[in-house]
């Protein structure tokens, strides 16, 4: 594994990209080696976890429970090898330990555990659930006068639960301008696109009626993401919305945008042609 | 926030309520956020829409993420009477005993409910109190003291045990005084905390009383004859001391239209219903 394989002096852009990629080359490495995961949603949001994590998140590795901390959640919690990937880069516990992803009695389940896995801060997967933990999240840091921030990441398909608009009149009912969501916009969700199955367009109308703050961004353009995520919060007592369009399955040509690798387990000849594209250059 | 009578608390401490709206999905997941935040929420709402509604958000959120939340159902069992079933919450404890970490309490007065609401501010972890809107008369001396996981005995008694919690203590402890008069001693045992199951004191009454009716304003069905406490009974029993058993509650239906007081004697959830099963099932006991 080639971790921090970014050359000296890159630039932050150029680094998070390094980054992205090693969480990409590994979370395939995972999938393919415990027979169970979604690629599909590892790569699309590879490049959002290396910007937070490596640019936004006031987090420190040592202090994981620190009550100062910047939270994160992971409400697509079934792209778990790509956050579990970028909490071992960070630091939360020895990038060894990914290797036991999926195996008996791991701490590394399917999907994440607070209680099992450092850095992890509210176990996630039935989709709709991360954002409501996150506007309770910064619903106290807000109660407390408290400096830290609320990061939350879910899929696009994810947003057909209601929770989630239950959750967006509520952040913006409380001016929650220390809450973030970031909307992994790759358009496919299992099965199809989704706005083949719900249509989720106009989707920042949508927030901007809710009464958030929303910016369109591409969700691999690691500087923007990162320049972005330092501008919150984009207008006073609006909660933040970052719809990052990305690609499903995006850096290996024959996974992009392809329905089926929503959770299909790489074959040793599609993970060995796919890490070769992931290596060397960042021109994919 | 109606619902759940929390007006005078919004008074006093009115930077200290949340009022999420109509959404009970989002305000158990808030709950959980804030306790990440370091916060003890007590989430509370109607039991029928907290517990049905939220149920993913109380296993996944509360439970299985271990987060310090408080849930209180409000207005539990039968009390919103004749507004029907859509408001009755009589399947509540069978979906939340099946959850691993959620410890569940359903106490029998004004007394014990103080107490609880303490208890589950005190301990870390996640706690739901099945509250009720039906008054109740008090049960516990005032030198009571509840705690967690212990059930207790409320009258002796050598012949049968009567095992309730929540609104039919009461109900229970005034069978006990009939049976007295048919000549029969029943111990009364208030069952408060439903998970975790007090083991010690259901065996000690099945192996000292050898017959036990179980009183419980909520379905009996959903797990082993019984959804909620009789069906926790009966677990208990049926691996330790097996005893002739009579569970009663709502068995199995939808309740007609009806007030609260009417739909409980209708269901024989009465001191002379509750003394009839006992005579009963005293009638077929094997033990001494």
């Amino acid at each position: 594994m080639n971790i921090y394989a970014e050359p000296e002096g890159a630039r932050t852009g150029d680094r998070l990209r390094y980054l992205a990629r090693d969480i990409r080359r590994q979370s395939l490495t995972m999938v393919h080696r415990a027979k169970v995961g979604h690629p599909g949603g590892d790569l699309s949001a590879a490049d959002i976890l290396a910007a937070l994590y490596f640019s936004a998140l006031r987090v420190d590795p040592q202090r994981p429970t620190a009550p100062d901390r910047d939270r994160f959640i992971m409400s697509k919690g079934h792209c778990c090898c790509a956050l579990y990937t970028t909490l071992a880069m960070r630091g939360f516990f020895p990038f060894s330990d990914l290797a036991d992803y999926a195996q008996p009695l791991s701490p590394l389940n399917g999907h994440p555990n607070r209680t099992k896995v450092a850095g992890v801060e509210a176990n996630t997967r039935p989709l709709g659930h991360g954002l409501p933990v996150a506007v309770g999240a910064a619903l106290a840091a807000k109660l407390d006068g408290a400096a830290w921030r609320t990061f939350v990441l879910t899929g696009d398909g994810e947003l057909q639960e209601g929770s989630n608009w239950e959750a967006a009149m509520a952040a913006a009912h409380f001016g929650l301008e220390n809450l973030t969501l970031i909307v992994d916009r790759n358009r496919i969700q299992q099965g199809a696109p989704t706005e083949t199955i719900i249509r989720l367009e106009p989707l920042a109308e949508k927030f901007r009626a809710f009464g958030w703050a929303v910016r369109e961004i591409d969700g691999h353009d690691c500087t923007a993401l990162s320049d972005t995520f330092a501008a919150v919060p984009f207008e006073p007592g609006r909660p933040n919305c970052v719809i990052a369009g990305t690609v499903k399955g995006k850096g290996v040509s024959f996974i992009e945008n392809r329905a089926e690798w929503h959770h299909h387990v790489p074959t040793d000849g599609e993970l060995a042609a796919a890490l070769e594209e992931l290596k060397g250059g960042l021109d994919r | 926030m109606g619902s759940s009578g929390l007006s005078r608390f919004a008074k006093r401490f009115p930077t200290r309520l949340v009022n999420v709206g109509i959404a009970e999905q989002n305000m158990v997941g808030i709950g959980a956020g804030l306790a990440n935040g370091g916060k003890i929420p007590f989430v509370c709402g109607a039991a029928c829409f907290l517990t049905a509604r939220a149920l993913e958000q109380i296993k996944v959120d509360a439970a299985y993420s271990q987060a310090n939340v408080k849930l209180c159902g409000m207005s539990s069992g039968l009390g919103y009477g004749p507004l029907g079933p859509t408001h009755h919450s009589i399947e509540d404890m069978a979906w939340l005993r099946a959850i691993a970490n959620l410890t569940i309490i359903v106490p029998a007065d004004a007394l014990e409910t103080a107490q609880a609401v303490r208890a589950a501010a005190a301990m870390e972890g996640p706690v739901f109190l099945r509250l009720s809107r039906t008054p109740v008369p008090d049960v516990h001396p005032p030198e009571y003291v509840f705690q967690t996981g212990s059930a207790t005995i409320l009258r002796p008694g050598r012949d049968v045990t009567l095992i309730a919690n929540g609104a039919m203590v009461w109900r229970a402890l005034a069978a006990a005084r009939l049976l007295a008069a048919e000549g029969l001693s029943a111990r009364v045992l208030n069952l408060s905390t439903l998970h975790p199951l007090d083991l010690k004191a259901i065996r000690d009454a099945a192996e000292t009383t050898g017959a036990i009716v179980t009183v419980e304003e909520h379905s009996t069905r959903g797990g082993l004859g019984g959804g909620g406490l009789g069906g926790a009974v009966a677990e208990a029993t049926a691996t330790t001391c097996p005893v002739p058993m009579r569970i009663l509650g709502i068995p199995g239906t939808f309740a007609p239209t009806g007030s609260t007081e009417w739909l409980l004697e209708y269901f024989g959830l009465t001191p002379e219903g509750i003394r009839d099963a006992a005579l009963e099932v005293v009638g077929v006991k094997v033990r001494p």
